[in-house]
């Protein structure tokens, strides 16, 4: 690809040098100039463009299958022109939407559907320019980042847990709830206040109760959250992490993050998103990550990244019943008919890596295009929909993707890493969390972070922290642990583990359960107090090298976390949410308690104290007045009284 | 208060109480037993009613069509379980996979303190096999349970048909807000104290077991299935749980809701309820259904699989199906349906189930008795004691006469008067501790000695160490300060009567029927036991109320209320059954009842043994 790019730069020049404007020197005015010639030039470059795209699979394509190969050649021969005069109306600016649907059909006959959005825009919200024209990139989210100095932000909302065991790795995990994380600025002075802020901007932006979020649920990961783009700041005094793992998601929260997009859900893959289907399903999560980006190899210019995604998870069983058969309408209830306009690559991947000869299922249409792509450490195959070329909707103007199961048969290799939590003892005194990481790599080991964040009423007893693997003990190289403080700061607990390969590392500690005030407890305090997950970052040992730093080329699912290790790629694992039962008191008879209290406290206590406390005699009766008198006169004599 | 605070009044008041002491006493007694008789009638009691309001309001439509199959997947499962002599694990695995379920197992094993002869098992080995439906878009903090035992023979093969059918039905379904949790459970009530210990990975009481693989978060509700029959005409629930806990009424009234709803006949103690309460026959049909429930709570004992759940605050049930002549009969489907029903209520729980009562007694399925109606009973009870102590203590403290010479013979009395109520303390509680441990660590001595079994051995010698308890501890004042004194006796009954008090008062606490029958029995031996009665008649009529021979009684009341009335030698045999369950029960699962009359209520009976023959 690096070949392809110089000779294409070198033909801008070329045609640069033509047009007669002087070309000074360096990099600068060439990328001035870029777009000013762009913007010239712009339908023949993007005639080129389209071409070298429709060739550029047909190449893959050849190492794959020769025969079908020449009629993709031949059919995508006549396509550049029509799109081109599509295209050549949009204007170059300097920002970018590209959408992706990624389907995974899943062993256990379930189907993973993974939308991704990016939206890249060149610009500095930061220098002090005051940004006011938004094109594709959301005015309400741009707002945030700047008024906030926001450097890049993190939130998903997620209903349902990924069964790691059943489906293997998400492409972008989330735990089970709402959650968010921000890297602010160094310019910031104040990051509680402003984390404080935020978090009610994004409550209204979402429409969901991040404004929940205070001091008692955020916590400052040392290690766990380091930023995912270009950043020169890792001091953790500038992260914030919180989860809510209550959160419960539902429409409210799809609308609003479906308003994001520039097409919303008129074009382009968007219109798949029913809210009707996407909530009956196993397991649903969206998310939002805004991040800045270097738009070359030098990161000479910095821009911005808006990626949204949704992940869903179908379920085989409630919903495909006897004939195993998935299709867009069947999934989403919608086919599509068209790519959003003012997206520049939207496309449909189906991984096809388990299916080579067809065996296991059939996707009809067929597609020429492959692609491949290192996803979690794995070399992937995928089947590619181009939705940006008439083709691919065939004759009846409309796609509508059909898997067809053939077997169910086909085994999952079991991830390498996953985990479990759970809460052990019973009764309301105290309990203990035990956290279970499996390595299932046979002969490899690796560390992995361990994240913990514990509210306070659970008081942990951190001396009993135990961490074994295999029967013996295994000292954390790294702890950080940070204690609570009662109804101001939860327990952060952040530790470095090794797990040994092919084995189980159970992580316990002991707590004892608070006693809260009674207008502490929620309205239903019998259903409990939730745990958010335990997060666990780990770079898993990977049998692929990945390719670092040609970030442009790569698919979006699976471009996330940069990656420079070469023999290992970056997994991030959630645990179950806990839920832990508190002492309650029994709110359903306050007026009995009270009426009793006060009672006892009345009569019983009152007269017990009186009893306890005097002496009781028997009173002398009142003398007379004559013997008072003579006692005077007794008394002032100086002989004792009567 | 006002009352106490006059000294004059104190007084006179005092000295009634002193003087009607005995009068009141059997006043009290009477009242007490016509009160907890009186509960069973039925304009006295309360009309049950679903306090949940998640419960109560919503509506649930009952589906399950696949009573068939269920059936067909029950012969299935006997022929495996045949095939494999016990529990078919990869049958049931594999089935419950093909049903779309996670599907976990546990092996554990377990080696009983001495053969259990009713169950003819000693080492237990054996596996649970759990599916786990997971509620979509759940996050895997809360579950429900329902389980079926795999039991020996021909039992309760329906059961796990029923189960299966259930897991394959409710796998379709988009409602779910929890995980259910599907549990085949060998060896019963093992297999289930293996998996709950499992689960919550705790070891109460020495149990092998490997972890669990899969969890679902916190369980909120369990329901355990017996159905041995392909039809049946009714259906019983059983509440009774370990230590005599039950679980929250509104288990029992969502079982009986549905039973209305569905029309099928529904029993608890495997009665139905009648409608003639105001004839006799009708009240004592009643009094007999709560009878049964006062015993089975006494004993402490899992009277079910779902026993052992409420010790993790998790509400359970067991429901198990009759089969009797009746005419009307119900089928799986119907019976498929009505725990779908509640599985589809408790489903919509918002919080664990805690709104209704926790501490009842139920003379029928519609109506039940609560904490506050029954605990006077026992109250009438427990005052006889306070009065005996009141009476002892004036006693004690207002020396008959008024002399100094008097004043100093009682300070000279009481400072011996500790150590002669320490010494009888200290031997019967020791005697106490030889009745707990020696049964259970001496059987192999025992066997070797003695032509009988092990369990006989452990029985037997729990029934020699009692008996032998009553010919050591008495007269044991006399070791430290020779003669036993007037006022000697009278400390000693007046910390053994509060002592008792207290006991009974925490066991009735905990479990009401346990401390009633107790106090039944123990109240009237402490109340008027003095030195100076004819010592041959109260000495029978003091071991004729000891505890040992009220759980005699006990046993052959128990037969007589379930309608199957034992001779005096099978009634011997049972009584030995009992005994070696109850200790069972203790060393299996933490029952409390073996340990309470050992260590403290036998003791405590010992100390007035001892007053008896303080001379």
């Amino acid at each position: 690809m690096a070949a392809h790019r110089c000779s294409y730069l070198a033909w801008l020049v070329f045609i640069f040098s033509l047009s007669g404007i002087l070309v000074a020197d360096g990099q600068e005015t060439t990328l001035s100039g870029d777009h000013l010639v762009s913007a010239v030039e712009n339908p023949q470059t993007d005639a080129e463009t389209e071409k070298r795209a429709a060739e550029e699979p047909a190449v893959e394509e050849r190492r794959w299958e020769a025969t079908r190969a020449a009629d993709a050649a031949e059919e995508n021969q006549e396509f550049p022109a029509s799109v081109a005069t599509v295209l050549s109306s949009t204007p170059q600016l300097k920002d970018d939407f590209q959408e992706e649907l990624v389907i995974r059909p899943l062993h256990s006959g379930d189907i993973y559907a993974s939308f991704h959005f990016r939206t890249l825009w060149e610009t500095d919200f930061m220098k002090g320019n005051k940004v006011s024209h938004y094109r594709l990139f959301p005015k309400s989210l741009g707002q945030v980042i700047s008024k906030f100095s926001v450097r890049e932000l993190h939130i998903s909302f997620t209903q349902g847990y990924w069964r790691t065991m059943q489906w293997g790795q998400p492409y972008l995990p989330s735990p089970p709830g709402a959650e968010l994380w921000v890297w602010f600025q160094d310019t910031v002075t104040d990051v509680d206040a402003t984390w404080k802020e935020l978090t009610n901007v994004l409550s209204g932006i979402f429409c969901a109760s991040l404004n929940f979020i205070d001091s008692t649920n955020t916590v400052q990961p040392s290690a766990s959250f380091k930023p995912l783009g270009i950043a020169n700041v890792t001091d953790h005094r500038f992260l914030r992490y919180a989860t809510l793992p209550r959160e419960i998601v539902c429409t409210e929260n799809l609308t609003p993050w479906k308003k994001l997009l520039p097409c919303g859900s008129k074009a382009g893959l968007a219109v798949l998103l029913k809210s009707e289907k996407l909530f009956h399903s196993s397991f649903h999560s969206q998310a939002v990550h805004i991040r800045p980006m270097c738009q070359d190899s030098q990161c000479k210019t910095p821009s911005w990244e808006l990626r949204q995604t949704l992940n869903v998870v179908f379920d085989l069983h409630t919903s495909g019943q006897g004939k195993q058969e998935w299709s867009l309408f069947k999934m989403f209830s919608r086919t599509l008919t068209e790519a959003c306009p003012l997206a520049s690559s939207s496309k449909i991947y189906i991984d096809i890596t388990d299916n080579p000869q067809e065996e296991q299922f059939e996707l009809i249409p067929a597609t020429p295009l492959l692609r491949q792509a290192v996803v979690l450490g794995d070399r992937r195959t995928f089947s590619v929909y181009d939705l940006t070329q008439q083709v691919t909707f065939g004759t009846v103007r409309s796609l509508n993707l059909l898997i067809r199961w053939k077997s169910t048969e086909g085994h999952m290799l079991r991830p390498l890493l996953h985990a479990e939590r759970y809460v052990a003892g019973y009764g309301l005194q105290t309990g203990e969390i035990h956290t279970l990481m499996y390595n299932n790599h046979p002969f490899r080991s690796f560390s992995v972070l361990l994240l913990d964040s514990v509210p306070w009423y659970l008081r942990l007893y951190i001396h009993t922290l135990t961490v074994t693997s295999k029967g013996k003990d295994n000292k954390p190289s790294y702890i950080h642990y940070q204690p609570s403080k009662d109804r101001i700061r939860p327990h952060l607990l952040e530790m470095l583990v090794q797990l040994p390969p092919h084995s189980v590392t159970e992580v316990t500690v002991q707590f004892e359960r608070a006693l809260l005030k009674w207008t502490e407890y929620t309205p239903d305090p019998n259903h409990g107090f939730y745990v958010g997950s335990s997060v666990i970052s780990a770079l898993v040992p990977s049998t692929v090298a990945m390719d670092t730093n040609n970030t442009q080329e790569r698919t979006l699912f699976s471009s996330f976390f940069p990656c420079k290790e070469e023999s290992s790629y970056f997994v991030r694992v959630y645990t179950e949410p806990l839920l832990v039962n508190l002492p309650t008191p029994d709110f359903s008879m306050p007026y009995n308690v009270i009426c009793l209290t006060c009672t006892v406290v009345a009569v019983g206590y009152g007269s017990l104290y009186n009893l306890l406390t005097r002496s009781f005699q028997v009173e002398e009766p009142n003398p007379g007045l004559a013997k008072r008198i003579a006692n005077i006169i007794r008394k002032m004599r100086g002989v004792p009284p009567l | 208060m006002g009352l106490l605070s006059d000294p004059n009044r104190r007084r006179a008041l005092i000295s009634m109480l002193t003087r009607l002491n005995a009068p009141i006493c059997m006043l009290c007694y009477c009242a007490g037993v016509c009160w907890f008789m009186g509960l069973a009638f039925e304009p006295f009691t309360l009309r049950t009613y679903m306090s949940e309001n998640a419960m109560g309001s919503t509506m649930v439509e009952e589906r399950f069509p696949a009573g068939e199959r269920a059936l067909a997947t029950a012969r299935e499962f006997a022929a495996h379980k045949k095939k494999v002599g016990g529990m078919p694990v990869d049958w049931l695995v594999k089935t419950m996979q093909a049903r779309g379920l996670e599907v976990f197992t546990q092996s554990f094993s377990r080696v009983l303190p001495f053969p259990d002869e009713n169950k003819e098992r000693y080492i237990v080995k054996g596996t649970n096999v759990y599916g786990i439906l997971r509620a979509p878009r759940a996050p895997r903090t809360e579950a429900l349970v329902l389980s079926a035992p795999c039991s020996p023979g021909d039992n309760n093969n329906q059961a796990v048909g029923l189960l299966l059918g259930l897991a394959h039905y409710f796998r379709n379904q988009i409602y779910w807000a929890k995980d259910i949790i599907f549990l085949v459970n060998e060896h019963d009530l093992i297999g289930m104290q293996a998996w709950l210990e499992g689960y919550h990975h705790t070891n109460t009481t020495g149990m092998k077991w490997t972890p669990l693989q899969g969890r679902g978060g916190s369980i909120q509700a369990a329901l355990s299935l017996e159905l041995s029959s392909d039809v049946i005409t009714s259906l019983d629930i059983v509440l009774e749980g370990l230590n005599g806990q039950l679980p929250n009424l509104d288990l029992a009234n969502l079982f009986y809701a549905f039973c209305q709803k569905i029309g099928v006949l529904c029993t608890i103690q495997g009665r139905l309820q009648r409608n003639d309460w105001d004839s006799v026959s009708g009240y004592s049909h009643a009094v007999q259904t709560m009878m049964l429930m006062v015993m089975k709570q006494a004993s402490g004992r899992p009277w079910g699989d779902h026993g052992l759940f409420l010790r993790y605050h998790i509400e359970a049930a067991t429901i198990s199906g009759i089969n009797s002549f009746r005419q009307y009969k119900t089928d799986l489907t119907t019976t498929g349906r009505l725990v779908e029903g509640m599985y589809r209520k408790l489903n919509n729980l918002l919080e664990r189930l805690h709104q209704s009562y926790f501490f009842y007694l139920m003379p029928s399925l519609t109506h039940f008795v609560s904490i506050g109606y029954y605990m006077p009973a026992f109250g009438l009870l427990a005052v006889i004691l306070l009065l005996r102590a009141l009476d002892l203590w004036v006693q004690l403290v207002a020396p008959p006469a008024r002399t100094e010479d008097g004043i100093a013979e009682i300070e000279q009395q009481s400072s011996p008067g500790v150590r002669s109520v320490l010494t009888p303390l200290i031997i019967s509680h020791l005697t106490g501790a030889a009745l707990y441990l020696m049964p259970v660590h001496f059987q192999e001595m025992a066997v070797e000695h003695f032509p009988v079994s092990e369990t006989e051995a452990v029985v037997l010698t729990a029934i020699a160490v009692y008996t032998a308890g009553l010919a050591l501890p008495h007269n044991t004042h006399r070791l430290v300060s020779g003669e036993g004194t007037e006022q000697g006796w009278r400390v000693l009954k007046l910390v053994a009567v509060l002592y008792l008090a207290v006991l009974l008062g925490c066991t009735a606490l905990i479990n009401f029927s346990l401390g009633f029958i107790l106090a039944l029995t123990m109240v009237p031996v402490a109340a008027f036991v003095t030195p100076d009665v004819p010592k041959v008649l109260s000495a029978i009529v003091f071991v004729i109320l000891s505890p040992a021979c009220t759980l005699l009684f006990s046993v052959f009341l128990f037969q007589e209320l379930q309608d199957m009335p034992v001779s005096l030698q099978d009634g011997w045999m049972l009584y030995i059954s009992v005994i070696s369950q109850g200790i069972l029960d203790h060393y299996l699962f933490g029952s409390l009842v073996y340990p309470l009359i050992a260590l403290m209520v036998y003791p405590c009976w010992l100390l007035f043994w001892n007053i008896l023959f303080w001379k």
